[in-house]
């Protein structure tokens, strides 16, 4: 269906691009082999944001990861926001294009949050409609993330790892498996964050997230982890990485960091560790 | 059991009720806590991008009235689409008309300047004319040349003092800066990357903003007054790189 000579992004380490960080990547990137975007923040004309982008192409391979199209929601894809996409996607010609099982708008509100589905025969027809749609316009296959989740549907009847074999088998997209947000998903809803690894479609994954979460606990004192990428990844995502990467191979490694964003120095940190982990598995 | 992606909507935006009911902890009971893990990263994200939009009006109205009112505007004004950085068009209106702000008269206007500097930031780049452009223009015809303007120019005008008050809670120092005692428009421009804000008299604003829309040099001029010179605000526009192209 999809042009498999076409750019992919390289087994190394790679990171969510800050413009802060402009300066110290040009001068010494140490293991990153690739940048990733929020599509939705080089969605300007001109100035500052895609000169800089213009002048990282040159030298990096680029991952545009969209936060808010809303491939979860239960009307129609926003046909502007998806014409957005392929503007970007067709100048910057990315390596790599993904976006969120959630939804984020509901009638013409954008509420900035990757906001949970119930896994359901109704919700695999929704999402993949979608994803077929995305697939078409920008003429390239996309990656689908997995969520984060704090609670349970009670109509939900299959399990995630079931629901996104599912949409990959109906669309032909590939996955974007997010290793933290299977441990939080994994702690938050009480089940095994190995068994999820081991039940995943591993053969579909053109990219693994890592990034760091914040501990709470639900009104009865039961861990309650939330998604913050503020931080640095701790040691059983480290670990679930190690058991991931035993299983599938290497992939590219993305380290996110998107809130109380710290200097290049300690990005750099957990880039050189996600390279380690690489180096494991790359005979 | 169905959950509405409209139920989830109202219930995430009305911190008043329930969560919606077919949400469970992981004990089979009704989630509130989980649920309010969303209620909070929407209204912190939001609240947090208006104040990044919003720098000197969160300055001058403090920390926990900005943060009030944003809670106010995000649920009266939801973003209506995923490009954060454009979020708060409606904020200045919102302003004028928010009993509680009313003892900052210029609250809007600064509103609106920094919605100005947000858009000029990512506008289309251009090339400017050459600095001396109209020097290589015949005498006579001059009061006939007309602008373009470059997409980045922005012009925004207020009874207020406006560029002072801006500047003066903008650079960290307040105590130096004197506030204007007379309305003070601002001419927003990006020279390059950075959009820069530059005060202009009444008049001035005046023959600018008839420039912008198309005037030429010779009708502006008439907005201008009696004993007006274009001199200054050629200098302005010329320097800031904001005129793209001239016709006679």
């Amino acid at each position: 269906m999809f042009d498999a000579t076409s750019p992919q992004l390289p087994h190394a380490p790679g990171v969510g691009y800050k413009a802060q960080h402009f300066n110290d990547i040009m001068a010494d990137a140490g293991p990153v082999g690739w940048l990733e975007i929020h599509a939705e923040n080089y969605m300007g004309m001109g100035g500052r944001p895609l000169a800089q982008l213009r002048h990282l192409s040159e030298r990096f391979p680029f991952s545009v990861h969209g936060v808010g199209l809303s491939i979860g929601g239960e009307g129609p894809l926003d046909a502007d926001h998806l014409a957005r996409l392929k503007t970007l996607c067709d100048w910057l010609q990315p390596a790599s294009f993904s976006e969120h099982l959630a939804w984020s708008s509901h009638d013409s509100a954008f509420l900035n949050d990757l906001l949970p589905l119930p896994y359901t025969a109704a919700t695999v027809k929704r999402v993949a409609d979608h994803i077929d749609q995305v697939q078409s316009t920008l003429g390239r296959q996309m990656l689908l993330e997995n969520p984060s989740s704090y609670l349970a549907f009670a109509e939900s009847d299959m399990s995630e790892t079931d629901f996104l074999a599912e949409i990959v088998a109906r669309t032909g997209c590939g996955l974007l498996l997010d290793v933290n947000n299977v441990f939080v998903s994994a702690t938050n809803l009480g089940y095994s964050p190995q068994g999820y690894i081991d039940a995943y479609p591993l053969d579909h994954v053109g990219e693994i997230h890592l990034g760091g979460h914040d501990e709470d606990e639900d009104e009865h004192g039961a861990p309650l982890l939330i998604d913050s990428h503020g931080r640095e990844v701790v040691d059983p995502v480290w670990a679930l990485l190690d058991y991931t990467l035993a299983k599938s191979g290497p992939r590219p490694l993305l380290i996110e960091w998107d809130t109380d964003v710290p200097d290049w120095p300690v990005l750099a940190e957990e880039t050189k560790r996600a390279d380690a982990a690489l180096a494991m598995v790359t005979a | 059991m169905i959950t509405t992606q409209t139920a989830f909507r109202k219930a995430l935006l009305d911190p008043a009720a329930p969560p919606p009911t077919g949400l469970n902890n992981p004990g089979g009971e009704q989630a509130t806590k989980r649920f309010d893990v969303y209620r909070n990263n929407v209204a912190v994200s939001l609240t947090d991008a208006l104040e990044t939009a919003f720098p000197v009006v969160h300055k001058l109205v403090g920390d926990d009235f900005f943060r009030a009112m944003a809670g106010v505007y995000l649920r009266a004004h939801p973003p209506k689409s995923p490009l954060m950085m454009f979020y708060g068009d409606d904020m200045p209106d919102f302003l004028a008309g928010f009993a509680p702000a009313q003892s900052v008269p210029y609250l809007a206007d600064v509103a609106r300047l920094e919605l100005a500097i947000r858009h000029s930031y990512h506008a289309a780049d251009a090339t400017p004319v050459a600095p001396d452009a109209l020097g290589q223009l015949a005498p006579d015809s001059l009061p006939h040349v007309t602008f373009t303007f470059a997409p980045a120019v922005r012009l925004v005008t207020s009874q207020y003092p406006l560029h002072s008050i801006w500047a003066a809670n903008t650079n960290g120092d307040t105590s130096s800066s004197e506030i204007a005692q007379t309305a003070q428009p601002a001419l927003v421009t990006r020279p390059e990357f950075d959009p820069i804000v530059d005060p202009l008299t009444p008049a001035q604003s005046a023959v600018c903003t008839a420039l912008c829309e198309g005037a030429s040099l010779g009708e502006a001029l008439r907005h201008g007054g009696a004993g007006f010179d274009i001199g200054p605000l050629l200098g302005i526009l010329l320097g800031r790189h904001a005129i793209i192209s001239l016709k006679t």
